[in-house]
């Protein structure tokens, strides 16, 4: 992590790879797969023309050629069913959305046949499908642009659903998801295409299930989903102004979702703030906090936070935007208030709130 | 309206009544077991209907591949699915197709190009598309026979995907079953336009319209169609066959006492039963030898039904993730 006073922490260097954006990742991890594996292909709206889903399918068809890496008609329902017949046949699917919006069109195929073909055709049948799609945010993305929706796949079983925040997550679980047997639904974040960090050259997996603990810090656990991963470690350096230490974790996966290290953390720390990149209302967190209170926790109870979107449409004037969205700031005064109850006016000086956009992720992995 | 059955060799014609047989005597026993509440899963027979898929999938290698629908008993049986491992998927057993986890609208037989059908009306034409698009890829001339009944056609995918595979020139045969009815309701109240054909050719690939009771003639358009795709020559077509269910819509019953349809609706239909007008072409020693061999096949299927075992309870978690 580069943090505000500009100290890099120290990597593990055998590891460490080059600096690598999030964006450059995913392409990387998919040729790497494709390289590798003649099965795998690419397809979905824009993959090949001259923006490339924001670069992040550069260099695919110019290495693969139009009969692996191809548009579609837009036909997202037809194109989804497509996807998982190719996956039944032995193929590996790709298929990319630039919005997750977009995926309420994939709802039938991906709930009713891709999610249960497994287990509804006695285990005859699998399909090795990744579905690609990226939450937007700001410039006025709004109501239907902007919208993280993976709950609503994590609460389907057979799907698997994954939300790296940064580059080197990005390449592991894009690699990972190629190789799963199942269908994988993979989410993106508009605004961590640009943000780097050390990524192996090498092709390598990160293992689903494994939850990432991004900082440590012995007085409040922070969960944040997503691009809020990053937000909240922000978020975490401002709390440290005020000699409040945090645990942030990315669960990095959602289903399945690695409990355990959410549970130890706030075992530890005794209070939980989980920071979603979508509602509360029958979200992520709402799932994150429900399995840690349902869990007997021997040595003392947990205190327990959430924020996510307001409860509205996203708007689009920047007005109302900012308001909309969980912030370094806001995430930091609501941990603060979780740490110390009696003393619920503190919140960061502003200025260091808008240093605090400088954070990035950066290992150590 | 059906006028009855085109001609055929002895040879065809002997295959295709094991088949029609076999499609129409499973489903009269299934549902004479129904009442015994000995199959744990809703049926929609395709009592009437067989002639289309026995048809088609006699047209087909057997390493071709079919998706069909909830109502696709025939087209699983008329492919060479296994009929003992679908007796018992009925029955809910762990020796039936799907392990007991599928059900009547959820047949699938992999290793006999069977691919699992669907609940959700429309929902596995895309999915014999992609199919076909990783058989094309595959090179070895392997086609697809995607059926679906009338009331897919009212589905925005199905559209979607007739477009992709003219468009990807994918070898897959769309085979329409129109029995005029999407659950009870009849087309007049569902379709502004009635030219399927027309809709259909205006995507960009060849339609017609058949007598879904003429074996012989499906056949004979399903054979014309998949020749082509096998070399690549040439790209998907569509044969919407007229047909009519003679069961409720799920059930073992009939239902023209229900007040939507009257039993002089299935007259016609009736009278040109491909069962009995194809059986009728044959002699009576060889028509036998056929009858009490599927009469043996149906009855083993019950009694593997019978005699497999429940799933065990461990079942329950197993197969949600490959």
């Amino acid at each position: 992590m580069s943090s505000l006073n500009g100290k890099e922490p120290a990597t593990n260097g055998a590891r460490a790879g080059r600096m690598l954006r999030y964006v450059d990742a995913l392409a990387e991890a998919v040729a790497q797969e494709m390289e590798r594996d003649p099965r795998v292909f690419v397809y979905g709206l824009d993959v090949d023309d001259h923006k490339r889903i924001q670069g992040s399918t550069k260099g695919l068809l110019e290495r693969f050629g139009p009969e692996r890496v191809f548009t579609t008609p837009l036909s997202e329902d037809a194109m989804t069913g497509f996807g998982i017949g190719a996956a039944m046949a032995g193929m590996r699917p790709v298929h990319v959305h630039i919005r997750m919006d977009f995926l309420m069109l994939c709802m039938n195929q991906l709930v009713n046949m891709a999610a249960k073909a497994h287990y509804m055709y006695g285990g005859t049948v699998k399909v090795p499908m990744v579905v690609r799609s990226m939450i937007g945010k700001s410039w006025g993305q709004g109501a239907q642009h902007s919208q993280g929706l993976y709950s609503m796949f994590m609460h389907v079983p057979g799907l698997k659903v994954v939300a790296p925040s940064n580059a080197y997550d990005a390449k592991g679980c894009m690699i990972a998801a190629i190789r799963d047997d199942n269908p994988v639904i993979f989410v993106e974040h508009r605004l961590l295409y640009p943000t780097e960090a050390p990524v192996p050259v090498e092709p390598f997996v990160v293992e689903f299930g494994r939850a990432r603990v991004m900082r440590r810090g012995e007085d409040l656990t922070i969960v944040g989903i997503s691009n809020m991963a990053v937000e909240c470690l922000r978020a975490a350096e401002l709390l440290a102004d005020a000699g409040i230490a945090a645990d942030v974790i990315d669960p990095v996966c959602l289903a399945p979702l690695d409990v355990d290290t959410i549970i130890q953390s706030a075992e530890q720390t005794g209070r939980l703030l989980v920071v979603d990149n979508a509602w509360t209302n029958c979200g992520a967190s709402a799932e994150i906090i429900a399995r840690v209170a349902e869990r007997p926790v021997r040595n003392r109870s947990i205190r327990f936070e959430r924020m996510g979107f307001a409860p509205t449409t996203c708007p689009t004037t920047p007005a109302l935007e900012q308001e909309f969205y969980p912030n370094p700031a806001r995430i930091a005064a609501v941990g603060y208030r979780l740490v110390r109850p009696g003393d619920g006016k503190w919140s960061p000086d502003p200025r260091r709130a808008e240093l605090s956009y400088q954070v990035q992720f950066r290992g150590p992995f | 309206m059906p006028d009855g059955a085109s001609r055929a060799d002895g040879e065809t014609l002997e295959r295709l009544y094991g088949k029609l047989y076999l499609t129409r005597r499973f489903e009269e026993v299934v549902a004479d077991i129904y009442p015994t509440d000995k199959i744990k899963s809703p049926v929609h027979l395709s009592i009437g209907q067989e002639p289309i898929a026995v048809g088609v999938c006699d047209a087909l290698r057997a390493d071709d591949v079919v998706s069909g629908t909830y109502r696709g008993h025939a087209a699983y049986l008329a492919k060479g699915g296994d009929a003992k491992a679908m007796m018992a998927e009925l029955f809910g057993k762990d020796g039936g197709c799907a392990r007991g986890k599928g059900g009547s609208m959820h047949l699938v037989d992999i290793a006999h190009g069977v691919l699992g059908s669907s609940a959700v009306v429309g929902s596995t034409v895309p999915i014999a598309m992609g199919y076909a698009f990783a058989l094309k890829r595959e090179g070895r001339g392997r086609v697809v026979a995607a059926f679906f009944g009338d009331g897919a056609t009212e589905e925005g995918v199905l559209w979607e995907s007739l477009n992709f595979a003219a468009l990807h020139k994918l070898p897959i045969l769309f085979v329409c079953e129109n029995n005029g009815y999407a659950i009870h309701e009849p087309i007049e109240k569902r379709w502004a336009a009635r030219d399927l054909i027309a809709k259909v050719t205006a995507f960009g690939l060849p339609a017609s319209r058949m007598d879904g009771s003429d074996v012989v003639a499906i056949r004979a358009a399903a054979a014309s169609a998949v020749g082509p795709m096998r070399t690549g020559a040439h790209g998907p077509s569509f044969i919407e066959c007229l047909t009519y269910r003679w069961r409720e819509h799920v059930g073992p019953n009939a239902d023209f006492d229900a007040g939507y349809r009257s039993r002089a609706e299935l007259e016609p239909w009736a009278a040109a039963d491909a069962v009995t007008r194809v059986g009728a072409m044959l002699g009576p020693a060889v028509r036998h030898t056929i009858e009490s061999e599927i009469e043996r096949q149906v009855r083993d299927a019950v009694s593997f039904a019978e005699q497999s075992s429940m799933p065990a309870l461990s079942e329950l978690k197993t197969h949600v993730f490959a």
